[in-house]
């Protein structure tokens, strides 16, 4: 079988910013929180790859130990509420009737919180830093899996073989675990892909209105807000790190496409 | 491959059209528009957190018995002299005449001893109240003269009665000054577009001589990049207080710009939490001054442009002294300080900092700087001002923090219990109270400057340095207040030279 | 005619939803640290001038006394009063949504204006060149932050240029469609870019997908068969049946137009609702937040009740299976 070009794409930009967030916790070019004042605000040039910022840190350090950041936030934000919204999908797929319709209910309260306004909220509650990011945005992702894992389910309940797993015996828990989850599972990773991705905009956005990680943890988010005030006088603060999320969300959305072109041909033929 | 050439030349239209249309923006010698970063909650500085009120409305709209002119020096308003009895208890004013208010109501020692006792009354909500306090009664003998009587000393009552927290009102419009200000000034305010700007024209009831400009705008633009474009693109006359420093070289060369480095009266300290150990070890704050390098703080988060300080005053005030060669940099006198106490392994504690651009960038250099002196500052992030007042003010719950003091005279806030610094001094309360008992302007200024040295010696907060007032005018504007003595935006001496 | 019970069923749903979401909205930010009387008296405050704007407020009073206030009060078509501006929040957001509506309007026809003809074009040179690049845009605009498109826009436009303002509104003004409406327009064009292009990469990429779905069922087969031209079968019958998944995602894409508002908002200093809401929380006006994030939820609700209702009036295979 042909690999999808999107899943060799995404994959290989997805492992090279992982491997720079992995490398940025042992290796950077410089120490991404030392200071030098004489040297601040420069251009790129062969020492400093993107420039220096207005405390004089290597910007490309400070980029590559923003993936940690990032993408720690992303994945465990994803990681969360893809299990919550999971667990909650196949539940109501697996009880139908008050128990479907409150799970559905939930989501749909959820879902009316826009997700940028709510995660400020919830930042307003707990305080800025990463626990809030990840909360606020792996609650909100919450319904996204729920919906999906599903719609999903209910498609497999629909299978001759549930039948007969339940003349054998078997109950919903049992079922569910052990037909019902492996069998929705491609369509789940290709979401924590795509949703990875958002969650990196989302962490990007929270940061960029102040309500991110706390300095001297380097942020993307924060790096844009504070490269505002510079924007004529040192552009290269802002295009590292837009460049940075763009790239990374793209090779999780590529990523994500190959995955779902995978598993699900028909659809890769079709879009 | 025809539609690549032709694409420059689309653009190039684009440009045309849009120039064309856009509002070639005349010179208006009748009108001036000034920017500032906070749009006010109000427009009346006598409620609420006055600030920005003032910004807009001080002397323009609103006048106070006395004022306080561009150098700081108070002048007379709406009184037009006063005579202090020997003991320092009474002031009587003497009211001017003929003043009207601008829905036609007359100003008199009724309407002045309305607007005192609304400041002193118990559902008074004015921010500046303790400034008031020392006065016990208010008396109106006869419509042209105002008789306070105090219960104790108080040098500096004159100077607040000439802040923008005490500016005359009168009954009927009292409750509605908020949303459409009524006062004694040149300028009335014609329209409030919430979240953008306050129009305000020249009313012709006014008392004193007609301000030369008609009409003035006042613009509320958060974002230092837009406030500086809009300078650039003739939208705004006057930023009274550019919000980024970066962005002021770009001005001083311009020929087409005025721009002057003001002294301004904010203040950024690191206050810390007096009561908390190793806080409430003098050495140990002092250890901490001497590992921070002022200069290289003030070049990097000021762009140059803010004056290191010593103590609580900023070079805008009339009694400032510099007292930072007290505790210079020295990080080996600070780690051994530091031994002294008791630390020489260094130790760590919590940096509640808010998130604000100032505040965040100055809290990792000074994160930087303590780690030289084996001190670890764990920084945490904190909402600005919600989460802020409610963690440090009210619940003092921290360790240290970062903040820009910008009420002017405000040194007394040491001697103040309870305040965010839990710093308790006997001796420096008791020299706030020999101020408030001074006789003479001499004494005064004397007391002060004692006051400033007993903080630059003993350092309940780490001072860091004043922010300048960082003015930018078109060139040819005549009258802009180059210091700011208290923030404001006095458009009454404003015009446009021929 | 009158309302079936389901319609009656889904009704209540709709408005139990609302008032769960009140509910949670309201408890969210009363928790939320940080005392409205304390941020708007400052730092020099005293006890008794606190306890004075608390009960002029009406703060002092008990939490479901003021929770129910509030909703009595929305209900009756009385938001109440912003504690910081002191005037009617209903007022303070149709001001504010004279900036955020023409905003995100801008942005949705621009989204839907690129998107369509993009999306239909790919999906007619399926694999060709021109289908690359539309799937390129796409990948790249989903994937791009809009407050980053907005500092770019101006960087570019604004700052080098000199063609648009950099940020601020001038206000619509009473000069129609003079100077003062062209500043009002000038000042929303970035944004409304900024806005868009994601925007208009997903709605791309729903285009395509669903030009081909339509493309390979059966009746457009029988048309071509019949002789209808490629373009006519395309354009006739193909495109206005494959509209309907594009309609679905722009009402699925609301909560991210709103979100997107507050960022780009922010980054334009434009005095819009996202930016009221913003600084609304910052300043705890809670009765503005309240009522910001209700009339947020509201919409979003109300979409999508409208985005099921077309699909079931528009696609019959669906109104036979109910």
């Amino acid at each position: 079988m042909r690999l999808p070009k999107s899943l060799i794409l995404g994959a290989a930009i997805t492992a090279i910013m992982v491997g720079a967030a992995v490398l940025s916790r042992v290796w950077t070019p410089a120490d991404p929180t030392a200071m030098n004042i004489v040297a601040r605000l420069q251009a790129p040039d062969a020492a400093h790859w993107f420039g220096t910022d207005p405390i004089g840190r290597d910007v490309l350090s400070i980029i590559m130990a923003g993936a940690w950041t990032s993408l720690g936030i992303a994945m465990l934000a994803t990681a969360i509420g893809g299990a919550a919204g999971t667990l909650l999908g196949v539940t109501a797929a697996a009880r139908g009737g008050r128990a479907e319709r409150l799970v559905m209910g939930f989501n749909g309260v959820l879902f009316a919180f826009p997700p940028i306004l709510s995660a400020i909220l919830l930042g307003a509650l707990m305080g800025p830093g990463a626990v809030t990011a990840i909360t606020a945005i792996g609650v909100f992702m919450v319904p996204v899996f729920a919906r999906i894992s599903r719609a999903a389910a209910i498609q497999i309940w629909a299978r001759d073989y549930i039948s007969a797993a339940r003349m054998a015996g078997k109950n919903d828990i049992r079922i569910t675990a052990e037909h019902v989850l492996p069998n929705i599972l491609p369509q789940i990773i290709v979401q924590l892909a795509i949703q990875t991705g958002l969650a990196i905009l989302s962490e990007a956005g929270l940061s960029f209105l102040g309500m991110g990680v706390s300095p001297p943890t380097p942020s993307w988010g924060r790096m844009l807000s504070e490269s505002q005030t510079y924007l004529a006088a040192a552009p290269h603060l802002v295009l590292a790190p837009g460049l940075a999320i763009a790239v990374t969300v793209l090779g999780l959305n590529l990523l994500g496409d190959g995955l779902r072109d995978l598993t699900d041909p028909r659809r890769g033929q079709a879009g | 491959m025809m539609t690549i050439p032709h694409r420059p030349l689309a653009g190039a239209c684009l440009a045309i059209i849009l120039s064309a249309t856009a509002p070639a923006r005349a010179q208006d010698a009748d009108a001036v528009t000034f920017a500032q970063s906070v749009e006010p909650q109000g427009l009346d500085p006598t409620v609420s957190s006055p600030v920005a009120a003032g910004q807009v409305t001080w002397q323009n709209v609103f006048e106070g018995l006395v004022a306080m002119d561009r150098d700081g020096r108070i002048v007379p308003q709406l009184a037009t002299e006063w005579a202090i009895a020997d003991d320092g208890l009474t002031y009587t004013f003497t009211l001017r005449d003929g003043v009207i208010f601008q829905n036609g109501k007359a100003f008199d020692s009724a309407t002045a001893k309305f607007t005192i006792e609304r400041i002193l009354s118990e559902t008074s909500t004015n921010g500046q109240k303790a400034n008031y306090t020392a006065i016990a009664d208010v008396q109106a003998p006869d419509p042209a003269t105002l008789i306070l009587t105090l219960s104790e000393r108080n040098a500096d009552l004159l100077y607040w009665l000439g802040h923008p927290a005490a500016v005359m009102v009168e009954p009927s419009s009292a409750e509605t000054n908020g949303t459409a200000p009524v006062g004694t000034g040149p300028f009335k305010v014609d329209e409030w577009r919430k979240g953008d700007r306050v129009i305000m024209s020249a009313w012709d009831g006014y008392w004193g001589e007609a301000p030369a400009i008609s009409r003035v705008t006042a613009r509320f633009i958060g974002d230092a990049q837009a406030q500086a474009a809009a300078l650039q693109s003739g939208q705004v006359d006057i930023v009274g207080d550019l919000s980024a420093p970066e962005l002021f070289d770009q001005f001083t060369t311009d020929p087409a710009f005025t721009a002057v480095a003001g002294a301004g009266e904010m203040e950024v300290v690191a206050g810390m939490n007096n009561d908390r150990p190793p806080f409430d070890d003098p050495r140990v704050r002092q250890a901490l001054m001497m590992a921070i390098d002022r200069p290289d703080l003030v070049q990097v988060v000021s762009a140059g442009q803010g004056t290191p300080i010593g103590s609580h005053f900023s070079p805008a005030n009339p009694f400032y002294q510099d007292l930072t060669a007290l505790f210079p940099y020295d990080p080996e006198k600070a780690k051994a300080l530091l031994a002294e106490a008791g630390h020489a392994e260094g130790f760590s504690f919590d940096f509640k900092v808010p998130n604000r651009d100032y505040a965040q960038r100055s809290a990792e250099i000074l994160q930087a700087f303590f780690a030289q002196v084996g001190v670890t500052a764990n920084i945490q992030t904190s909402d600005f001002p919600a989460a802020w007042i409610q963690d440090v003010f009210t619940d003092r719950n921290y360790d240290m923090t970062i903040i820009g003091h910008a009420e002017p005279l405000d040194i007394g806030i040491y001697a103040r219990d309870p305040y965010y610094f839990n710093y308790d001094s006997p001796a420096f309360r008791d020299q706030m109270a020999t101020i408030a008992a001074a006789t003479s302007e001499e004494e005064r200024a004397a007391g002060y400057q004692a006051a400033q040295d007993m903080l630059a010696r003993d350092l309940p907060a780490l001072f860091l340095f004043s922010y300048p007032k960082l003015g930018v005018w078109k060139a040819g504007l005549e009258g802009v207040w180059e210091n700011g003595p208290v923030p404001a935006n006095d458009m009454t001496d404003i015009r446009w030279s021929q | 005619m009158t309302p079936s019970p389901s319609r009656i069923r889904r009704l209540a749903g709709a408005a139990l939803m609302l008032l769960v979401t009140s509910l949670v909205i309201f408890l969210l930010i009363e928790a939320a640290p940080g005392d409205p009387a304390e941020i708007m008296l400052g730092t020099s405050a005293q006890a008794d001038t606190l306890a004075a704007l608390r009960d002029q407020l009406g703060l002092d009073r008990p939490l479901m006394v003021r929770y129910l206030a509030w909703l009595g009060g929305v209900v009756t078509g009385n938001m109440g009063q912003s504690y910081t501006y002191g005037v009617p929040v209903a007022g303070l957001i149709a001001e504010r949504m004279l900036v955020t509506l023409p905003l995100t309007l801008m942005a949705t026809l621009l989204a839907v204006g690129v998107s369509v003809p993009l999306g239909v074009m790919a999906a007619a040179r399926q694999g060709r060149a021109g289908d690359g690049l539309a799937t390129v845009f796409a990948q790249m605009g989903i994937a791009v932050p809009n407050f980053w498109i907005g500092l770019l826009l101006i960087l570019v436009f604004a700052l080098k240029l000199g063609w648009f303002p950099v940020g601020g509104f001038p206000g619509w003004g009473d000069a129609g469609w003079g100077d003062a409406g062209w500043g009002a327009i000038s000042a929303l064009i970035l944004p409304a870019v900024a806005l868009a292009i994601p925007q208009a990469a997903v709605l791309t990429r729903v285009t395509r997908a669903a030009v081909l779905d339509v493309a390979a069922e059966d009746f457009i087969r029988t048309a071509r068969a019949k002789g209808l031209s490629r373009h006519r079968a395309l354009w006739r019958h193909t495109v206005p049946n494959a509209l309907l998944p594009v309609v679905t995602m722009l009402g699925l894409q609301i909560p991210f137009l709103i979100s997107g508002a507050v960022l780009v908002e922010n980054v334009f200093s434009l005095p819009g609702i996202g930016t009221l809401a913003y600084q609304a929380l910052s300043q705890r006006d809670l009765i503005v937040v309240q009522n910001v994030v209700l009339l947020f939820a509201a919409i979003v609700l109300a979409v999508n009740a409208g985005t099921d209702a077309l699909y079931a009036r528009l696609d019959p295979r669906l109104k036979a299976r109910q």
